[in-house]
């Protein structure tokens, strides 16, 4: 983050929103997106498998996979950027193959990496798709100033985007999605490569426009963000779906606590992983080099209690313990007998700052205390 | 930050029905209008280096080198430079469209409900209109070292319009050139090693006449010959003398660009949209 000054809490709101009504007309139990049997192929590489997705209007889905799961390639799809090569998708009432203009008209994607004009400034970037949307020039600017105003991007309006800062771009980026007043917004991977405090000022940012009624898909690595967000968690692998509910469903099928211990002493990893074996009766994951280690238990927060009591017996000094839910690449695990080939370690924390991975490592260890 | 994004923000009004292709084609040929005015080295091929040349040779070179049909050489040197940077039109095309697929510009308008073409027709506008700019300052740089137009206004309209016809020819093979290459780089790697030496292989800084026999017939059909002839010819400069045995590429210069613009256009235009589709569809 190079210049966020106008960066700061962000929890007033949603309670603002809350208090607003809903829109009926928009809660009604169709879907804004339906697709059946998506294939897409390149070359010899199957991307999509088959995908059926059904997303009701006026709540969030989450795609959640690896990369190369084909997250990306199932957006492009139902944005009418790639022709399925079976299937059909409709989108906000339309197909996407045979209507793809009606299709753009009441979408908004945020691809993968922010695609702001890095030459335009903030403003005339939302300008320039304003007068695309064809608003006429008067209106486009009012709408870019509206919408600048609503991400706190007022003060850098005036700048060249290739000054911002990630977290800048992503919420001007976010911005420029919504210029067309959306029926349904694409968010691919929309929190890769921000920092934690730009995930969350994010994660606010996605709530809110939830709030007021707009359907979202969004694709992501991170189980924790899709429990954050979304209403529907699709678990994609290799362009399959491979799981779909909500994340209190996954978790039960994925199977469970993971107790993780990292030690103090590298030379009391064996001995710490010998009594964490005694105690889950389980095999642990040991990565030595992060001192870690690491079993699944059905045992609870009894499952601390027991492995607490044994290494003050053998007196192993600990930096961490903690009940937490399964990562991805543990929920790739259990539900395809191989991990997650992921470039990115599976809990945004770790993969902002390693430096903070020997306090709680997620939020789900909070869990452990109650 | 304080984020206030009310029901309105958002209000699902729908947008108003399309106004169509001319309208979306403006609003892309503006902003890539914008982006050679905030990258002045990707203007360089249009500005500094043609003036660069046309100094150059005529000061540099120009000494050393006679045209054989007699005449000045530096008024014989403006038509080869004109097309020259007529030619490397192209060069500025191909890297527009690798870096909007750089920076995945291309995405955001295909997701857009613009008019079909309309980012391809406003990466065409932005540069034709680019393309004027060297014109005009090479031929205010050209009065400076006595170059003169010679053969009345109406041919040297003419002239202008065929190098601008020409221009517009370029763009399709830009647009070729940028949809087949990944990433800006490449494109510059092409442009110097392939469009680069055909400007040189012609008429444009020396006559073909004193040129060897196979690199001479090479030289009396490349377009940027015939295009530096034709512009000589029209602007009433001193140029290659046909002589009988000349093939008919060099005796009717003006009716062979014409030729060369409409074959590029009819064969590099399909060929560039359909290159450019398969580019971004992926």
């Amino acid at each position: 983050m190079t210049d966020e000054k106008d960066t700061g809490p962000t929890s007033n709101v949603c309670e603002t929103l809350q208090h607003k009504p809903q829109r009926e007309e928009l809660m009604s139990t169709n879907y804004a997106v339906e697709a059946r049997g998506l294939v897409k192929r390149y070359g010899s590489t199957t991307a999509l498998a088959g995908v059926d997705l059904e997303v009701p209007t006026g709540t969030v889905t989450a795609v959640l996979g690896p990369n190369g799961a084909g997250k990306t390639t199932a957006v492009r799809i139902l944005t009418t950027l790639t022709e399925p090569d079976e299937g059909q998708a409709i989108v906000a009432g339309f197909d996407v193959r045979t209507h793809g203009h009606e299709v753009r008209r009441r979408i908004g994607l945020a691809a993968q990496d922010a695609t702001v004009d890095p030459l335009l400034t903030g403003r005339e970037n939302l300008i320039m798709l304003g007068e695309l949307y064809q608003y006429g020039k008067a209106q486009s600017a009012a709408r870019a100033d509206e919408l600048l105003e609503a991400f706190s991007l007022t003060e850098a309006a005036g700048r060249r985007t290739s000054g911002y800062s990630g977290g800048m771009r992503r919420r001007l980026d976010l911005a420029a999605t919504l210029v067309g007043r959306p029926e349904v917004l694409f968010l691919d991977e929309p929190t890769t490569g921000l920092d934690p405090r730009g995930r969350s000022e994010l994660w606010n940012v996605i709530d809110t426009l939830v709030g007021t009624g707009t359907t979202v898909v969004l694709t992501t690595q991170y189980l924790e963000e899709a429990e954050r967000l979304a209403d529907d968690i699709i678990v994609i692998d290799q362009g399959r779906i491979i799981a779909r509910g909500d994340a209190r469903k996954l978790k039960r099928e994925v199977g469970g606590d993971q107790v993780q211990v990292i030690v103090v002493e590298p030379g009391h990893v064996p001995e710490a992983a010998r009594i964490i074996a005694a105690v889950t009766g389980v095999e642990p994951q040991v990565d030595a080099g992060a001192r870690s280690v690491t079993a699944p238990t059905s045992l609870g927060v009894e499952t601390l209690v027991l492995v607490a009591k044994e290494f003050t017996v053998a007196r192993i000094a600990v930096d961490d313990m903690s009940l937490r839910q399964p990562t991805l690449d543990e929920v790739f695990l259990t539900l395809t007998g191989s991990t997650a080939d992921t470039e990115f370690p599976a809990t945004p924390s770790t993969n902002q700052s390693p430096n903070q991975s020997t306090q709680s490592p997620n939020v789900f260890a909070e869990e452990a205390q109650s | 930050m304080t984020l206030t994004i009310s029901d309105d923000t958002i209000a699902h009004t729908g947008p108003a029905p399309a106004r169509g292709m001319l309208h979306d084609t403006w609003v892309i040929a503006r902003r890539g209008l914008v982006h050679m005015k905030r990258q002045p080295e990707a203007l360089a091929d249009a500005t500094i280096q043609p003036i660069m040349f046309v100094l150059l040779f005529a000061y540099v070179f120009g000494g050393a080198i006679s045209v054989p049909a007699g005449g000045n050489y530096r008024e014989f040197l403006m038509g080869g430079i004109f097309a020259q940077t007529i030619v490397f039109t192209a060069f500025g095309v191909a890297m527009s469209l690798a870096n909007d697929r750089k920076n995945q510009a291309v995405d955001r308008f295909r997701a857009l409900p613009i008019a079909r073409g309309a980012v391809l027709g406003g990466h065409a506008v932005a540069n034709l209109l680019k393309a004027l700019l060297p014109i005009i300052l090479m031929s205010m740089c050209g009065l400076a070292i006595g170059w003169r137009i010679r053969d009345g206004l109406v041919n040297a309209a003419l002239g202008y319009l065929l190098l601008i016809a020409f221009a517009f020819a370029m763009i399709w093979v830009g647009v070729l050139l940028g949809s087949l290459v990944s990433t800006p780089e490449a494109v510059q790697g092409i442009g110097f090693a392939v469009i680069f030496p055909i400007t040189f292989m012609a008429s444009t800084f020396v006559p073909t006449e004193t040129m060897p026999g196979f690199l001479k017939t090479i030289a009396e059909w490349n377009p940027v010959t015939t295009l530096s002839n034709a512009a000589r010819e029209l602007f009433g400069n001193p140029s290659t003398v046909a002589g009988p045995d000349a093939p008919w590429s060099i005796a009717n210069p003006v009716a062979y660009s014409v030729i060369w613009i409409v074959v590029i256009i009819a064969v590099c235009a399909p060929l560039a949209v359909r290159a450019y589709q398969r580019s971004v569809a992926k």
